[in-house]
């Protein structure tokens, strides 16, 4: 059997950046967008020609805004994804899509050029709260496409929501969790609004003591109406946000959790292949200049990718750790040894003695499986900080 | 070789902080060409980084200039550079006494402060002449005139020749060296007569030993010399004597009366050299010590413990290395249930402690926590016993305590009189006897109180200067103790006391005290697993309290396609959180919580 290979694809342009939003990503041109893609596609040929040995098993397309695409540029995009990779004929194929760039047309395009799953930017469905996160569409829009969707034949799609917005009371967010249970998704992303620095939210709300983002309690309340609504309805939360309908998990995500490897392509993306880290250059001038030279060969390792980490035995391992609970499923003890060749507990046999004591990391009946209880999930950080081992902090 | 008496000169330069004592001496450095100006990195001797980070002078430092005057004649100087800080007051005394005079500098604009009139004091004390010059003179808001009248009424001395010069601009330096020669009297002293010279200060280097600073009062001193420490009893041979260029040691032949030099003799062991020593010829002894310096103890007390016990002894190395030309530091093991082992640390004042505890932690590499600072108590027991308290916990039980005292400083704050009202305010509450106040002149006033000086250990610079835009300048010496209402404060964290936090208050502000610390704690301990009280408590009662909530959040919600960086970046950051915390019972504290009662003044 031949490897397999996760693939992400980045298109780094948005009409108008969120005000909470950190990614990397640029005003929306024409001109910018064209050259771009002419750069993208030159990289994916020399990847897919360098990284011959592998099948791809996901695609995530991702931004940005990459349902800013012209439905022509995704067919191209497609087409060149199809022909210059092998590609899995069952693989998940994944576009990220703002509600306010799509349309039947586009849609329609998208599912015919392959594309099985999208991921829709909902996060609220009251529109006071869209505009202030700085959305660019409304609740009555995003219903529109929704439908749309469904018609052009997408039958599995995630919503993304997000809790703990300022001015929201818990009956607000109440409404959106209704609002999105009601489309009956097949997937949900369920996040709590994380302040970044550099971001215009991060000016206008001192985290430490905005009286405008709701109490420690309230997003506390908000978080366990999530859990326990979506359970209702049937959703299993198989990450710490992510839920789904049995069967419906994101492959593609799942892969960056259990560490297998995946390549990124486009500005500033991230890849994982055979325990090396490296990413694309996160100047857009920098990459345009490096695709507009003839003949970019593909070994490009050295004076391309940036961040080049061939990872020590022990990173490893705290990836394996902090990177595996992440999901609920948690981490496999024969898994650990059969990779690493040495039994978790010989390795973190005290921290987890310590985190089962204090109730935040539980076992299965037949040890075989450890994973966060409920409570660890809440404090995740403070579990996973002492999966850091001793001297590999820089 | 032989030197003339007549053609040396040695002198210090004093100054309030600021005024601009490191910068002339630069200047009379480079004048005299001992360093082309392209050589010179911005004053010379201040060569610890510390003392150039901060423009202070911590360390006495010597350098000796040939000066070629206008009547043809060579001379030599020997230019001591003292700290200007009050705390320092005994190095100051130290170097004073290797010279014959000082210079005096003032700062035009801003005219005589507090710490000018006490290093003028201290040189009077120690017998010096004096010569006033005028620095600053090319600032808009220079008044020479008016600081000239200011130095001959204030001090006494006569000012009106005093050369106007700016030592930033190398205005007027040549008048300040020739003034020197006519100033500062040339030293005396027999050459002949048996050896008498002063050790003044020491440094210790790893090929060498102990390095001896030394004036030589009277006889001479060449290699092969044999000497004896009159106070320690040690004897050597001399190896090597030699003088100060600038940040280098010059050997030379001999050095006899009047001259400023170094010697070493392969000297081990730090404790046979002491500050104030006097050497002498161990085969043709001297009959009588030159008198030693003042002898000044440790004001204030703090503990210091190495944040990895394991450094415990590299501790206690460099402690020793640091005392060996700071004898003012003292210090003795102590153990803490919180912090571990450690040892209780004296000194001269608070500006000391965190010199001593940034050389520690820059020079000697170690990371340290330190508790509050205490001064000394004296406990009278109802025995009749006398306790000298150094470290709050080893207070006796209170039904064994007749009564306490505490020192008291007389404190002189000299002031611009828009700020009289806001720094008479500050001295009342920091329970201040307002005792007098002169008017310099019109604008300024000097303000006498009696402190206590717990009072002014933790923040009363910092509230002196924020309260009079910096504007006021300060000076203290200790008159004695007291006797006074005092209690401890400690405090409990999920209701085990912490040792490393308690400290000695006054009755009249313990409930205060106990509050806003109980408050700073809750913002510095992190919340943890379960809600954590922390109490503050006289004896058994308790008079404050706050709660550290129990952690209920902590979860990082997004990863963003494929890059792990930014959640290992916050692991790691939270795993070297937690390496910093002391565990305390099962409660982790940060190591920066044992220093948070030194800022609780919220004005």
């Amino acid at each position: 059997m031949r490897k397999q290979l996760g693939l992400y694809i980045h298109f780094p342009f948005c009409i108008q950046k969120c005000h909470y939003c950190d990614f990397l990503s640029f005003p929306y041109t024409k001109n910018t967008v064209k050259s771009y893609l002419d750069s993208l596609f030159k990289e994916i040929r020399a990847a897919a020609s360098y990284h011959d040995e592998f099948d791809i098993s996901t695609l995530f397309i991702g931004g940005g805004t990459p349902s800013l695409m012209e439905a022509d540029d995704l067919l191209r995009l497609m087409e060149a994804l199809q022909t210059s990779f092998h590609m899995e004929k069952t693989g998940e194929i994944t576009l990220e899509a703002n509600p306010g760039t799509l349309s039947m047309a586009k849609l329609k395009a998208a599912r015919k050029s392959g594309i099985n799953r999208l991921s829709l930017g909902l996060q609220s469905c009251r529109n006071v709260e869209l505009k202030l996160l700085g959305r660019i569409h409304t609740y009555e829009q995003f219903l529109k496409q929704f439908e749309y969707a469904r018609l052009a034949g997408f039958d599995n799609i995630n919503i993304d929501m997000m809790s703990a917005l300022p001015g929201q009371t818990l009956s607000d967010y109440e409404e959106t969790l209704d609002g999105i249970l009601d489309l009956e998704p097949e997937h949900i992303s369920a996040y709590s609004l994380t302040i970044e620095e550099g971001t215009p939210f991060f000016d206008r709300y001192n985290v430490e003591s905005s009286q405008d983002l709701p109490s420690e309690s309230c997003e506390r309340q908000m978080y366990h109406l999530t859990n326990h609504k979506l359970s209702e309805k049937g959703y299993h939360r198989y990450e710490i946000s992510n839920y789904a309908k049995t069967g419906f998990e994101s492959n593609h995500n799942m892969g960056y959790w259990m560490r297998k490897n995946y390549l990124g392509l486009g500005l500033g993306a991230h890849s994982l292949i055979d325990n090396t880290r490296f990413s694309v250059p996160r100047e857009l001038g920098l990459y345009l200049k490096f695709w507009n030279q003839p003949k970019q060969i593909p070994n490009m390792a050295k004076h391309y990718y940036e961040n080049l980490e061939a990872l020590t035995l022990a990173a490893q391992m705290e990836e394996y750790m902090f990177l595996g609970f992440r999901l609920t499923r948690g981490i496999e003890r024969n898994k650990f040894l059969s990779t690493f060749g040495i039994s978790v507990d010989s390795v973190y046999g005290e921290v987890i003695k310590k985190h089962i004591k204090d109730k935040l990391i539980e076992e299965t009946k037949d040890k075989q499986r450890l994973y966060l209880t409920a409570r660890g999930i809440d404090i995740s950080n403070y579990v996973l900080a002492d999966f850091i081992l001793e001297g590999s902090v820089n | 070789m032989n030197i003339d008496q007549s053609k040396i000169r040695n002198f210090c330069i004093i100054a309030h902080i600021d005024h601009g004592k490191s910068t002339l001496a630069d200047r009379i450095i480079e004048k005299t060409g001992l360093l082309t100006s392209r050589e010179m990195q911005a004053q010379v001797l201040d060569n610890m980084d510390l003392e150039r980070e901060r423009g202070i002078t911590i360390k006495a430092q010597a350098v000796r200039i040939i000066y070629k005057a206008e009547n043809g004649e060579e001379y030599i100087f020997n230019l001591i550079d003292t700290p200007g800080h009050v705390d320092f007051n005994y190095e100051v005394s130290r170097s004073l006494a290797a010279c014959d005079g000082a210079i005096l500098v003032v700062d035009a604009a801003q005219g005589i402060e507090a710490q000018t009139l006490a290093n003028v004091y201290l040189a009077l004390d120690h017998d010096l002449d004096i010569m006033p010059v005028i620095n600053k003179i090319d600032l808009p808001s220079a008044q020479p005139e008016r600081v000239i009248n200011e130095i001959e009424d204030v001090i006494g001395i006569e000012a009106h020749d005093a050369p106007l010069i700016s030592a930033k601009n190398g205005i007027n330096i040549e008048a300040v060296l020739e003034q020197i020669i006519v100033k500062i009297p040339a030293p005396k002293g027999d050459p002949m007569a048996s050896l008498r010279a002063l050790i003044f200060d020491a440094v210790y280097d790893s090929y060498k030993g102990v390095i001896v600073f030394f004036r030589v009062k009277e006889g001479k001193i060449a290699k092969g010399t044999p000497i004896k420490m009159m106070a320690t009893g040690a004897e050597f041979t001399t190896l090597e004597v030699g003088y100060f260029g600038a940040g280098q040691f010059i050997p030379c032949e001999e050095l006899s009366a009047g001259m400023v030099g170094y010697m070493t003799a392969s000297i081990k062991n730090l404790k046979d050299t002491l500050i104030g020593d006097t050497i002498t010829n161990s085969v043709n002894p001297c009959s009588e010590p030159l008198p030693g310096y003042k002898k000044v103890n440790p004001m204030v007390y703090c503990g210091m413990y190495p944040a990895d016990g394991a450094k415990y002894p590299d501790l206690r190395d460099a402690l020793e290395k640091l005392k060996l030309n700071d004898a003012s530091l003292q210090f003795e093991p102590e153990t803490s249930i919180a912090l571990g082992f450690g040892y209780r640390c004296g000194f001269l004042g608070l500006l000391h402690m965190e010199i001593i505890q940034e050389r520690l932690e820059r020079e000697y590499n170690l990371d340290l926590v330190t508790t509050a600072p205490s001064v000394i108590y004296k406990v009278h027991k109802t025995n009749g016993d006398v306790i000298t308290l150094t470290n709050p916990s080893n207070l006796p039980d209170s039904s064994e305590i007749e009564y306490m005292e505490e020192p008291v400083v007389s404190a002189e704050i000299m002031v611009t009189t828009e700020f009289i009202g806001p720094i008479m305010e500050l001295c009342q509450e920091r329970r201040g006897i307002y005792l007098g106040m002169e008017y310099m002149e019109e604008t300024r006033a000097l303000l006498k109180y009696e402190l206590p000086l717990n009072e002014i250990i933790y923040d009363f610079f910092d509230a002196l200067k924020s309260r009079s835009r910096g504007y006021a300048s300060f000076d203290y010496e200790i008159k004695g103790y007291q006797r006074s209402d005092l209690c401890r404060l400690d405090i409990l964290v999920n209701r085990e006391e912490v040792d490393a936090l308690s400290f000695i208050v006054f009755s009249g502000s313990a409930y205060e005290r106990g509050r806003k610390m109980c408050e700073k704690l809750k913002e510095e301990i992190p919340r943890q697993l379960f809600e954590i009280p922390i109490q503050a408590a006289i004896g058994s009662k308790i008079i404050a309290r706050e709660t550290v909530k129990a952690m209920r959040k902590d979860v990082l919600a997004k990863c963003y396609g494929g890059d792990i960086s930014r959640k290992r970046k916050l692991l790691e950051k939270q795993k070297e959180g937690k390496k910093r915390m002391r565990q305390v019972g099962n409660v982790e504290i940060p190591q920066k919580a044992f220093m948070s009662v030194l800022k609780l003044d919220d004005k």
